[in-house]
């Protein structure tokens, strides 16, 4: 999936002229599709969130506010979120979990990912057996159910905190970005400008570093986002099974303790809506992210999206070729003007004919 | 009937008219068959010959309406007048269902790559067999009976009808495709590069075959390849395509010994021949133009060794060979016939500079040059525009062709 | 039988792993587990104690590798021992009889969102940019919600609410335990909503793996070739494209397994289901570890016995392996 580096050749064809770089990187932005955009937008709000929630508390998140009145007090002016049945108040909570979870999402993402590539990419590089033992441990790792696993290897201790449910996490999250960098540098191996650099006499580690894994950024990018998504995924799970350090507020223990409070039969729905919400946003979030890193990278998701739909109609593969002739393909505006300042559009015809390509992107009279 | 060479005329069962295809993308369409007029005739093998991104896929599978999206047909027409067929019928204008009935049954394909054309969990009978029901509706039986009887065409053992594709050879992959192909009996069958993939004495073979069948079934081949030595053995006709359009039509004998346009002449050229003196081969440099801003007048100007400043106002509409005898042999260049020598090497008009944009005034710069430092520059960016005007006649001054010298009437 | 032998043998070989790890992690934990154990649960007799010193290998009495082949041949037996919460019940039989819960709910439903999952997938792939892939983002958030907390909702809103459905567990409280109607009749009805929780949230999964994999397919040479030779429709989508598609489709089942079984366990939580997964919880909340071992390597087993079925459907769906099957 040299895609990446494809679509930066591709672009590079479409948008020559003076304001190739500028135009490059409004049209880049603009080509992502609608979803990845409000992805990355929904991520930023919460990482926004996540970076100054814990400054904007209105209260001690861990206050229990003594006033039986306030316990399980519904959503009102003093408490925007209600307070859960000892009286602290849910959005503070909120606050501090969406910190708290996204720091161990990221912090887990980044050592799954860095184990994933130096695993991936050395099993490509290496060959032989150390191909097949590591990807024999992957593929253990990976049919070996995560969940259960965990359970196992967290039930054990006497208290749960931080950094044991980081190590699991990880430990458990770089397979499947291990094989999937492997099947990748296996490609990228054999392409001609390795076998080039090879040929001059560059280092095999130095043609992974500076050839190989550079081709590989938007792959291991979609990588780390997985990662991160599977690690707020399981560990709101295993703090929900109470296997977190419950004295902490991670958006897991909130649920936990929303559960285990009965909050549900009581009807407190502000205790564990919020926090389940916020996790779904942020994996919607990411998910959506994905899918934009998706279709940039697999030309044919691109083209597939961008292609079904032609002067206003909408085409499934055994449609035949459509015949529009005489249909005038619409510049975007903003394309077209930009377009009317380089150079290409400049040149003229002298007064015997051939082909006119005008600013504004219409073909001459007669000249299709 | 009889045309003015004397050899019998056949009737055409495809007629493309001023067809034209482009590649709708978000920066604009590009044009990929530019206005194309062809003709083919029952029994004829048509060879269409040109470099990668020439159009002539496009126009092989354009013609059949099985371009994908982004693709549309911006205009002309493609007849099809079969003699199975009552009446003409043109495919631009056909509804899905009709083009269904017409695709296979009267205009058949063959595909480049056999393991990549072949369903892949599919045996070969079934995708044999599939084609059959659809367009014959034999039952099954019959239809199964007519697919071993579709091997043994192609000299495949009958025990194969069970493999899957995986399981064959890439040769024996490509003659099940050509058995596919026949097992209809359709009056055209379209070739894209179907021998590129293999190795030469499997091609030789499969080639062979190819005429063969051909010979007995009656069907007329449109054959796409970039390898014109190829054709100039197999085809009856060929038609250069440069830049999506036609830009030379001619009977094989005539590209080999009379090539008309400087493009052809290249293509000649750049393969080495078994026989004769060793000569350098010249090759084409440069590469070919941005389809999405077609520049003025020739497509080929940029590496055309005889291009000169009237190239830019040139429609490069075809045109008879003005010193043939054969009036169908066609050319879209005006001012070079097949006996026109090629000036001194190197005198490429074609200037570029970095970001793909010609910049006048390097070319006034450059003009003050003698020619040898003009030598050979390659259009090494996908744009590669024509000078304009004053330079590029002071340039022409500089070498000794131009407007008041010595130029050969169109 | 060459696929098939080299699939056992990883499945062998993951099993041993897993039953590594259940030997060893107890042995690498700080403190002394037992002690947690007897000080839990005061009614434990000295013989269980020492029972428990031995299965977690705490002052052992004998040398690690024995310990090992003891442990090794102990599971073998299903001798998993006894339980420690619900003593004196052996943990072999509590576990035999709530997995036949989880079993019939997880594998029923996660079958179901897969069918459904494929089948929307298929459709979406074909009609790319038509109304299913609007309804994309949505079907994302879907996924994305966790198991759980989508049960939650679902609970809240239609059985506290609304009393369409029972608030949790297998059956109801009059029901007694048997073959007879009323008693399966009201499993089926406590398992609907759990059902529907699990379908709801994994179906977008499935759709949107098979509608990439649908995409990719039909750019292939051999779908433009069937278009070629003028098949019907129908034929060129099931036939040449989604039967090609489904290969990577059954293996990414395969891989699923796990992630489908995780969510399941949660989801008993919240169900009150009486399925392993409360049984697992509740062993951890009690530190029963003896059931947590064996909780863990029955789900690994029956996970694994999932992925070698797939294997036999992907050998039949796909002349490719079989090829290799035969020629080894």
């Amino acid at each position: 999936m040299t895609g990446f580096v494809g679509v930066q050749l591709g672009q590079a064809s479409v948008d020559a002229g003076a304001l190739a770089e500028g135009r490059q990187r409004l049209g880049r932005w603009r080509r992502l599709p609608a979803k990845a955009k409000g992805g990355a937008i929904l991520l930023g709000l919460f990482t926004l969130a996540a970076i100054i929630g814990p400054f904007v508390t209105p209260y001690d998140p861990s206050y229990q506010n003594p006033n039986p009145a306030l316990s399980l007090h519904p959503p009102d002016a003093a408490h925007l979120l209600g307070t859960t049945n000892s009286g602290q108040d849910v959005l503070s909570q909120l606050l501090v979990g969406i910190r708290l979870t996204m720091e161990l999402a990221l912090v887990v993402g980044v050592v799954a990912t860095v184990l994933s590539v130096i695993v991936g990419v050395a099993a490509a590089t290496l060959g032989g057996l150390w191909d097949e033992f590591l990807s024999l441990v992957s593929n253990v790792f990976l049919v070996i159910p995560a969940l259960p696993l965990l359970v196992v290897l967290l039930g054990y201790l006497p208290e749960h905190g931080q950094t044991p449910m980081i190590l699991v996490l990880s430990a458990l999250g770089w397979p499947w970005g291990a094989k999937v960098i492997r099947a990748q540098t296996l490609a990228i191996r054999n392409r001609d400008f390795v076998s080039a650099a090879r040929e001059t006499g560059e280092g095999t580690w130095r043609i992974v570093a500076f050839e190989i894994i550079p081709n590989e950024v938007s792959l291991i990018a979609a990588n780390f986002v997985n990662t991160v998504l599977y690690a707020i995924a399981t560990s709101v799970a295993l703090a929900f099974i109470g296997l977190a350090d419950l004295s902490s507020w991670s958006l897991g223990t909130m649920l936990y303790w929303a559960e285990s409070q009965q909050a549900l039969t009581l009807g407190a729905w502000w205790w564990f809506i919020p926090p389940g919400l916020a996790v779904a946003l942020i994996g919607t979030a990411l998910v959506l992210v994905n899918t934009g890193i998706d279709e940039l990278v697999n030309p044919r998701l691109k083209d597939a999206a961008s292609a079904s739909r032609i002067a206003g109609h909408r085409l499934r593969p055994t449609d035949p070729t459509p015949v529009l002739a005489g249909f005038a393909p619409r510049r975007a505006p903003v394309a077209a003007f930009l377009h009317s300042f380089s150079r290409s559009s400049l040149v003229e015809a002298g007064p015997n004919g051939g082909a006119r390509v005008r600013a504004d992107g219409r073909y001459p009279n007669g000249g299709q | 009937m009889t045309d003015a060479t004397g050899s019998a005329v056949r009737e055409p069962v495809l007629t493309i008219s001023d067809f034209s295809v482009a590649y709708r993308t978000p920066g604009g369409d590009v044009r990929a068959v530019d206005k194309v007029n062809l003709t083919l005739h029952a029994g004829e093998v048509i060879g269409l010959a040109g470099e990668s991104g020439a159009g002539k896929s496009t126009l092989g599978y354009g013609a059949c309406r099985l371009l994908r999206a982004p693709a549309i047909i911006t205009g002309g027409s493609v007849k099809y007048q079969g003699r199975r067929l009552s009446q003409p019928v043109d495919i631009t204008q056909l509804t899905p269902d009709q083009l269904q009935q017409l695709r296979w049954r009267e205009i058949a394909m063959v595909f480049q790559s056999a393991m990549n054309a072949l369903n892949p969990v599919l045996n070969v009978q079934d995708q044999i067999v599939d084609v059959i029901r659809v367009h014959l509706g034999l039952s099954r039986k019959a239809a199964a009976e007519k697919a071993a009887g579709l091997l043994d065409l192609v000299s495949i053992p009958r025990s194969r009808l069970r493999s899957y594709p995986h399981e064959l050879s890439g040769g024996m992959r490509q003659r099940i495709m050509i058995a596919m192909a026949l097992a209809t009996d359709p009056e055209i069958v379209i070739m894209d590069e179907p021998t590129t993939a293999l190795d030469v004495v499997v091609q030789r073979d499969i080639l062979a075959q190819i005429v063969e069948l051909k010979e007995t079934l009656g069907f007329s081949i449109i054959f796409i390849t970039h390898d014109i030595s190829l054709l100039l053995e197999l085809a009856d006709r060929i038609a250069v395509m440069y830049a999506g359009k036609l830009i030379e039509v001619g009977t094989a004998a005539e590209m080999q010994h009379e090539p008309a346009h400087p493009y052809t002449k290249g293509l000649l050229n750049s393969f080495p021949s078994l026989h004769g003196p060793r000569r350098e081969l010249a090759g084409i440099p440069g590469s070919p133009p941005d389809l999405n801003n077609p520049p003025p007048g020739c497509a080929f100007l940029p590496r055309c060794g005889y291009g000169t400043e009237a190239c830019t106002r040139i429609d490069m509409s075809l045109a008879p060979v003005s010193t043939s005898a054969d009036p169908s042999h066609l050319t879209a260049c005006p001012f070079v016939q097949p006996g026109t020598p090629l000036p001194a090497r190197g005198r490429g008009l074609g200037i570029v500079g970095a970001d793909g944009a010609a910049d006048p005034a390097d070319a006034v710069e450059l003009a003050g040059q003698p020619p040898a430092r003009t030598a050979g520059i390659p259009g090494d960016a996908p744009l590669a525009h024509a000078l304009a005007p004053d330079a590029a006649t002071a340039l022409a001054a500089a070498d000794g062709t131009g407007p008041g010298q010595e130029e050969p009437e169109r | 039988m060459a696929f098939l032998a080299r699939r056992l043998s990883f499945y062998i070989v993951a099993l041993w792993a897993a039953l590594t790890v259940n030997f060893f992690v107890p042995r690498l934990m700080p403190g002394n587990a037992v002690e947690a154990i007897m000080s839990k649960f005061p009614g434990l007799t000295p013989a269980t104690e020492k029972a428990l010193q031995a299965m977690l290998g705490v002052d052992h009495p004998g040398s690690l590798w024995h310990q090992y082949v003891t442990y090794l041949s102990d599971v073998a037996h299903f001798n998993f021992g006894t339980d420690v919460s619900e003593y004196p019940a052996k943990v072999s039989t509590i576990i035999g009889q709530t997995i036949p819960w989880t079993l019939t709910l997880v594998g029923t439903a996660t079958v179901i969102a897969f069918l459904i999952g494929t089948a929307l997938g298929i459709m979406a792939g074909w009609r790319h940019g038509g109304t299913l892939d609007r309804v994309l983002p949505g079907l994302m958030f879907l996924q994305a919600l966790p198991y759980f907390f989508l049960a939650l909702i679902l609970v809240d809103l239609l059985a506290l609410h609304l009393h369409v459905f029972p608030t949790g567990s297998g059956y109801g409280q009059t029901d007694v335990p048997g073959w007879n109607t009323a008693f399966i009749g009201s499993a089926i009805y406590h398992s609907i909503l759990p059902a529907f929780t699990i379908v709801i949230t994994s179906v977008a999964g499935w759709m949107l793996q098979m509608r990439n994999v649908m995409i990719t397919t039909i750019g292939e040479d051999y779908v433009l070739a069937a278009q070629a030779k003028g098949l019907k429709n129908r034929r060129v989508v099931f036939t040449y494209a989604a039967r090609n598609a489904l290969l990577p489709q059954l293996q990414g089942f395969g891989l699923a397994l796990g992630f489908v079984v995780s969510g399941a366990i949660v989801m008993e939580i919240v169900f009150s289901y009486p399925g392993i997964g409360l049984l697992l919880v509740n062993a951890v909340t009690s530190s029963d570890f003896p059931m947590m071992q064996a909780i863990f390597l029955v789900i690994t087993v029956t996970v694994l016995l999932a992925n070698l079925i797939v294997d036999l459907i992907i050998i039949f769906v796909d002349p490719r392996v079989r090829t290799r099957e035969a020629t080894g």
